[in-house]
C-alpha cells in the first residue's frame, strides 16, 4: 500500500480501506527495511508520526476534510521543524533542534499531513550528488551504486523507493528536478517566492525556492495547493493569488508553442538522455502542442554566474554558524562547504565585487531578458534536466565544482527564478531513469503543470510505467 | 594649558562625527520582538530572527524606516525616491547572523545639515537604518575570563547620522549632539538617552597641518564615549595628543582609540592584524524600497514643529525674549506645557513676559503642575514676582537707616525686634509681599 | 593574480590546515579562472539585478509579538550561564 501514490492514498485513507497509523507504519516499516541500503533519511521521527497519524485517523473518523489529512510525507532536513534535529546533513547541526517550524512544514501540519522524518541532501545543500552529505551518500533506488542526484538527493531516493507518499525538497538551481530525473520521479521547482523560505536553511538566499518531489504530476499540484502563497515571515513571497494547481491539469495542450533550443543538447550530452527527451517531445507534439526552434542564451554561462551567485549568498549564510547560540563551531564544516565559503568571500571581498558579483549579476539581468523574449514567441520550453543519467557513486571526488556543472541545464532558469517541472520519461539501457523538465514563465505552475500532466497521463500505457526499484 | 593652546594654534581640527539613535519601536528592525530591552531578564526578547537561528529571515519595520525618514528631513537631508538593504559581513559574537543588516550605497537620506547658533552649517553625510547587535558582558567566573552574550538587543532599529569633517571645535561638536539630540526627541522617535546607550558617538578626529589642501592623511576614531561631558574630553585629549606627534614631524597612526573615564585620556584599541573588510552586498531577503514624491510630502507632514521654529515662533507669538522662549523649548513636552500655560495667561491678560519668568526662575515642573495651576500661582505670587531684590533691597536699607535703634537692639541679641522690622519693610508696600521673604533678606543685611 | 588564501580564509573565519590551505588555493584558482569566462559577455551599460521577485516596499507594521522564552533561546546552546550564552573571554581593547 505504500506503493500509492498521493491521490490513491488519499482515496484509500477516505474509504477506510487503510488507515493512517497502517500507511503511516508500513512506510516506517519500508524505512526499516531499505534505508540500510539507500540511507535516505537523516533522522527518522517513529514515534511523532505515529503519533500525529492517529491523530490524524480521528480527525477522519470526525469527518475533519483537509489536503493531506493522515499522509505520510518526507522532509528535507534544511527544513526547520519544530522540537526535531535539523541538520542539513551537516555535523555543525548535529545536534541542534529547532525551536520553531519553517513555514513549510507548518503549512503541511495545519494541512494534516504525517510527518515521516527528515531526508538526506548535501550538506548545506551544496551539490548535486548528496556524496557531500556528512552523514553518507544517499544511494539510487535503481542501483545502489549509483547517487541519486542532489542537493535534494533523499527526498528524491524516498519518493522513489516508495519509503512515503510524497517528499518536500528545495532547488537553488537543479536540486528538486536534478535529483528527481536521476530518480525517476516528478520534482516540481516553484517561482522563487512562490512558497515561503522562512524556516530552511539558506543557500543561496536569491534563488531557493521550495517544492515538492511526488510518484505524479497531480501529486505535486496538491501539494503545491497546501505549500504556495505569501508569507508574513518571508519578505520576499509574492503577494499573487494563489490558483488551485489542479484545476488546469487536464486542458488540452493543443495548439501549446513549445520552445527548444540547441544550446540545451550540450556538446557531451548522453545520447540515451537525448534521444528519450526527444521522443518525449514528439509524444507532446502528437498531442497537438506545436515545437519551435529557440535561441536561449547559452546556458554555460549560467554555470558561472550561479557559482559566484550563490557562492557569495553562501560565505554570507553561513555566517551565523559560530557554535555560539546553536550547534558547533566552524572547524566541523566539512570540504564542501569550506570550499565555497571561501569562493564566496574572495569574490566578495574589496577590490573584486564589481569583477564578480556585480558582473554576475548583470549576466544575470541578460539571462532573464532572453527569457523574456523567448516567452513572448512560446509557452514553455522543454529541454533534459540533467546531461547525464545518474552517475556512479563516487563521481563527485575531486571535483571542486561538480555540483555547479552538473546543473547546467537548471541553472539559468533558476537565475531567473522560474518555474519548472522534472518528469520522467523512460529508461535508459543500464536502467536508469531519464528525465525532462518543462520551464515556464514566472508564476506559470499551473501551464507547466499542465503540460508535464498531459504527457504523463498519455503515456500511462507505456511498459517503462510498470518499473518499480527492486531492493 | 596655554603652551598646549599655542601648539593648537598651528594646526587646524578636523573633525567628523558619527551617532547612532536607538529607535522606541514597538518591535525591533527586522522581526516582531518586543524593541524594549531595557533592564529585561538576559534572552528573553529574542527569536528565531534576531537570535539567527538556520532559515529565519527578516522582515522589516514599516515605522523604524519611517522615522528613519524624518530623521532624515529634519537633518534638511534629500530623500533619495530609491533605497535598499545591504549585508554588512564581519565577525563577532555579539552579532548573531555574521552579517549586520545595514545600507550601504543607497542610504534613505543624504546630504543634509544642521546650523549651529553660531550659523555655522555641519554637514549631514548620510541617515541610514540598521540593527543594533546583542550585549556583551565581560566577566570573571571562577578565575576565568568570560564573556556573556544577551541577545535583547540584537536587532533593535538603529538610525546612524554621518557628518562630513566639519567640526574644528568640541563645542561645536557638544552643541551639535545636544541639537541633534533635541530633534529626535522632538520627533519623539528616541529617547536618545546616552547612559542608556539609545545614543552613541564616535566622533573621528584628525589635525590639518598649516596650508595643507585637502583632508589629513590619517584619522582617529573614538568609541566608548558614553556622555556629552565626555566628548570634549576625549577631543580635548586627542587634538593635543596628535599635536605632539606632529610636533615631532610623525604622522598620527590611522586607528581606533577607546575613551577612558577614570583618566579622561583615550587609548589604542588593538589594531587588528587585518583590515576589515565589510563585503557589502544587497540584502536579498528584503525587497528594496521605493518613494513616491506623495509619500515622502506625507512624512513630511507628520514631522512636529522642531525647536528652533518652536522658540521663534514662540518668542513672536508671546512676546517673549528669544532666549527665554530657547529655553522653554529645550525638551518638547515641557514646551507643548509651556506654550499652553501661556496661552491660558493670554486668556487672563497676563503679560507672556512676566508668566514666562515666573515659569522659567521658579523651575515650574511643567510636566507635574497643570497649567491652570501654574496661572493661578502666578496670579497669588504675582506680586512677588514683580518685587525685584533690588527694589526689596532698597527698602531695606531705607528702614534699617530709620530704625537704629531697633537695629542695635536686635544685633544685642534681642531677636524678636527681627519681626518689628519686618512689618516696618512690608509697610513700604501697597501690596502684600511674602513675608519670608523679606526677613531673610533682613537676615541677611544684618550680618 | 595569486590569491591570498590565508587572508580570504581570516576574513571567512575559517582556521584551515596547511594541507587545506594548499589545495584550496589551487581550487579557487581554478574557479577563478573558470568563471572567468563571463567577461566574454558584454554587460556595458546592463543593470544588475540581485532579486527577481520584482517586489518593492514590503514592509511591517510595528506591532510586538511575543517571543521566544529564555529557555527556548538557550536550548541550543552549548555553554550558558545565568540567561546569557556564555563564551571564553574575547580579548578586551585595552
Amino acid at each position: 500500500m505504500n506503493n500509492l501514490n498521493l491521490k490513491q492514498a488519499k482515496e484509500a485513507l477516505k474509504n477506510k480501506k487503510i488507515s493512517s497509523y497502517e500507511l503511516t507504519k508500513l512506510c516506517l516499516e519500508t524505512i526499516e527495511k531499505t534505508d540500510k541500503k539507500l540511507n535516505a533519511f537523516v533522522t527518522v521521527t517513529n514515534e511523532l508520526a505515529l503519533k500525529s497519524a492517529k491523530n490524524a485517523d480521528n480527525s477522519i473518523k470526525n469527518g475533519v476534510e483537509l489536503p493531506l489529512l493522515g499522509i505520510p510525507i518526507a522532509i528535507k532536513d534544511n527544513f526547520s521543524a519544530k522540537n526535531v534535529r535539523t541538520t542539513a546533513s551537516s555535523k555543525v547541526l548535529d545536534d541542534y533542534i529547532s525551536p520553531f517550524d519553517s513555514t513549510v512544514v507548518k503549512k503541511l501540519k495545519d494541512a494534516g499531513a504525517v510527518i515521516l522524518g527528515k531526508t538526506n541532501m548535501d550538506a548545506w545543500a551544496h551539490g548535486s550528488s548528496t556524496e557531500t552529505s556528512d552523514y553518507g551518500p544517499t544511494r539510487n533506488p535503481w542501483n545502489t551504486n549509483y547517487l541519486p542526484g542532489g542537493s535534494s538527493g533523499g527526498s528524491a531516493a524516498s519518493v522513489a523507493a516508495n519509503q512515503c507518499i510524497a517528499a518536500i525538497g528545495s532547488e537553488t538551481a537543479g536540486s528538486i528536478r536534478q535529483p528527481a530525473s536521476w530518480c525517476g520521479v516528478v520534482g516540481l521547482k516553484p517561482t522563487y517566492g512562490r512558497v515561503s523560505r522562512y524556516g530552511v536553511v539558506a543557500m543561496g538566499s536569491s534563488l531557493d525556492s521550495p517544492g515538492p518531489i511526488t510518484k505524479t504530476v497531480e501529486d505535486s499540484a496538491q501539494i503545491l495547493n497546501v505549500l504556495a502563497g505569501v508569507d508574513e515571515m518571508d519578505a520576499t513571497t509574492s503577494p499573487l493569488p494563489v490558483r488551485n494547481y489542479t484545476h488546469e491539469l487536464n486542458k488540452s495542450i493543443q495548439g501549446l508553442k513549445i520552445g527548444i533550443s540547441d544550446e540545451y543538447f550540450i556538446k557531451g550530452i548522453d545520447k540515451e538522455v537525448e534521444e528519450k527527451v526527444k521522443q518525449a517531445i514528439k509524444k507532446l507534439e502528437l498531442l497537438g502542442a506545436k515545437i519551435e526552434k529557440i535561441k536561449l542564451f547559452d546556458p554555460k554561462y549560467a554555470i558561472d554566474v550561479y557559482t559566484i551567485i550563490q557562492r557569495s549568498e553562501v560565505s554570507s549564510n553561513l555566517a551565523r554558524y559560530d557554535g555560539i547560540r546553536f550547534g558547533n563551531d566552524r572547524s566541523s564544516f566539512a570540504e564542501e562547504a569550506k570550499r565555497r565559503i571561501m569562493f564566496g568571500t574572495y569574490a566578495l571581498s574589496s577590490g573584486y565585487y564589481d569583477q564578480y558579483y556585480n558582473k554576475a549579476q548583470q549576466v544575470r539581468t541578460l539571462i532573464i531578458e532572453d527569457f523574456n523574449k523567448a516567452f513572448k514567441k512560446v509557452d514553455v520550453i522543454i529541454a533534459p534536466t540533467s546531461p547525464s543519467l545518474a552517475l556512479p557513486v563516487g563521481a563527485t571526488k575531486g571535483e571542486s565544482m561538480f555540483g555547479e556543472l552538473a546543473d547546467v541545464l537548471v541553472e539559468p532558469s533558476s537565475i531567473a527564478g522560474l518555474a519548472g517541472i522534472n518528469i520522467p520519461v523512460g529508461f535508459a539501457k543500464n536502467d536508469l531513469p531519464v528525465g525532462m523538465q518543462i520551464i515556464g514563465p514566472q508564476f506559470s505552475e499551473s501551464l507547466v503543470l499542465n503540460v508535464a500532466n498531459q504527457y504523463e497521463i498519455n503515456t500511462q500505457d507505456e511498459k517503462w510505467r510498470n518499473l518499480t526499484p527492486s531492493l | 594649558m596655554e603652551e598646549f593652546n599655542t601648539k593648537l594654534m598651528k594646526y587646524s581640527p578636523v573633525i567628523g562625527l558619527e551617532v547612532h539613535v536607538e529607535l522606541k519601536t514597538n518591535s525591533k528592525m527586522f522581526c516582531s520582538c518586543s524593541a524594549d530591552y531595557f533592564g529585561q531578564k538576559p534572552n528573553t526578547h529574542t527569536c528565531p530572527v534576531c537570535l539567527g537561528l538556520p532559515g529565519a529571515l527578516p522582515f522589516p519595520n514599516k515605522k523604524a524606516i519611517e522615522w528613519c525618514i524624518m530623521i532624515g528631513m529634519s537633518l534638511n537631508c534629500e530623500i533619495p525616491l530609491f533605497s535598499k538593504f545591504d549585508r554588512k559581513n564581519y565577525f563577532y559574537p555579539d552579532l548573531s547572523k555574521g552579517y549586520q543588516i545595514s545600507q550601504y550605497d543607497k542610504p534613505f537620506c543624504i546630504n543634509g545639515h544642521i546650523t549651529l547658533s553660531s550659523g555655522k552649517k555641519i554637514g549631514v553625510t548620510r541617515v541610514h537604518m540598521e540593527e543594533d547587535t546583542g550585549k556583551l558582558i565581560h566577566e570573571n567566573i571562577n578565575g576565568k575570563g568570560v564573556s556573556l552574550i544577551d541577545f535583547n538587543r540584537s536587532g533593535v532599529p538603529l538610525v546612524e547620522i554621518v557628518t562630513e569633517p566639519d567640526f574644528e571645535t568640541a563645542e561645536d561638536v557638544k552643541e551639535y549632539l545636544q541639537k541633534l539630540q533635541q530633534i529626535v526627541r522632538y520627533l519623539q522617535v528616541s529617547n536618545a538617552d546616552m547612559e542608556k546607550g539609545n545614543m552613541r558617538l564616535e566622533p573621528n578626529i584628525s589635525l590639518k597641518k598649516p596650508g595643507e589642501k585637502g583632508l589629513p592623511k590619517y584619522k582617529v576614531e573614538v568609541k566608548n564615549i558614553n556622555s556629552f561631558s565626555f566628548v570634549g574630553k576625549a577631543i580635548e585629549f586627542e587634538l593635543k595628543r596628535q599635536a605632539e606627534i606632529l610636533d615631532k614631524g610623525k604622522l598620527p597612526v590611522q586607528e581606533t582609540r577607546g575613551f577612558v573615564e577614570k583618566s579622561s585620556s583615550t587609548v589604542s584599541q588593538r589594531v587588528k592584524e587585518e583590515a576589515s573588510d565589510y563585503r557589502y552586498f544587497p540584502e536579498p531577503d528584503i525587497p528594496p524600497i521605493r518613494w513616491t514624491k506623495e509619500k515622502i510630502n506625507e512624512l513630511k507632514k507628520q514631522i512636529p514643529e522642531l525647536p528652533n521654529e518652536k522658540a521663534k515662533r514662540l518668542s513672536e507669538e508671546f512676546k517673549i525674549r528669544l532666549t527665554d522662549a530657547i529655553i522653554a523649548t529645550d525638551d518638547i513636552s515641557l514646551a507643548n506645557s509651556f506654550e499652553e500655560t501661556l496661552k491660558l495667561g493670554q486668556k487672563h491678560n497676563l503679560d507672556s513676559q512676566k508668566l514666562a519668568n515666573f515659569i522659567i526662575n521658579r523651575k515650574i515642573n511643567l510636566l507635574e503642575e497643570l497649567p491652570a495651576k501654574i496661572v493661578e500661582n502666578f496670579i497669588k505670587a504675582n506680586v512677588n514676582t514683580d518685587l525685584s531684590d533690588n527694589e526689596l533691597n532698597k527698602i531695606i536699607e531705607q528702614v534699617i537707616k530709620d530704625n537704629t535703634k531697633a537695629v542695635e537692639d536686635y544685633k544685642k541679641g534681642k531677636e524678636t525686634v527681627i519681626m518689628f522690622l519686618v512689618g516696618q519693610v512690608m509697610r513700604q508696600f501697597k501690596q502684600k509681599i511674602d513675608a519670608n521673604k523679606v526677613k531673610a533678606s533682613l537676615l541677611a543685611k544684618l550680618k | 593574480m595569486k590569491i591570498n588564501v590565508p587572508h580570504v580564509a581570516k576574513l571567512a573565519n575559517l582556521t584551515l590546515s596547511d594541507q587545506e590551505l594548499k589545495k584550496f588555493e589551487s581550487q579557487l584558482q581554478e574557479t577563478v579562472d573558470y568563471v572567468e569566462e563571463l567577461n566574454e559577455v558584454d554587460t556595458k551599460g546592463v543593470e544588475s539585478t540581485s532579486q527577481v521577485t520584482g517586489l518593492e516596499n514590503v514592509l511591517r507594521e510595528d506591532i510586538a509579538k511575543p517571543s521566544l522564552s529564555q529557555e527556548e533561546a538557550l536550548s541550543n546552546a552549548k555553554d550558558t550561564y545565568n540567561g546569557f550564552f556564555k563564551v571564553d573571554a574575547i580579548l578586551e581593547d585595552e
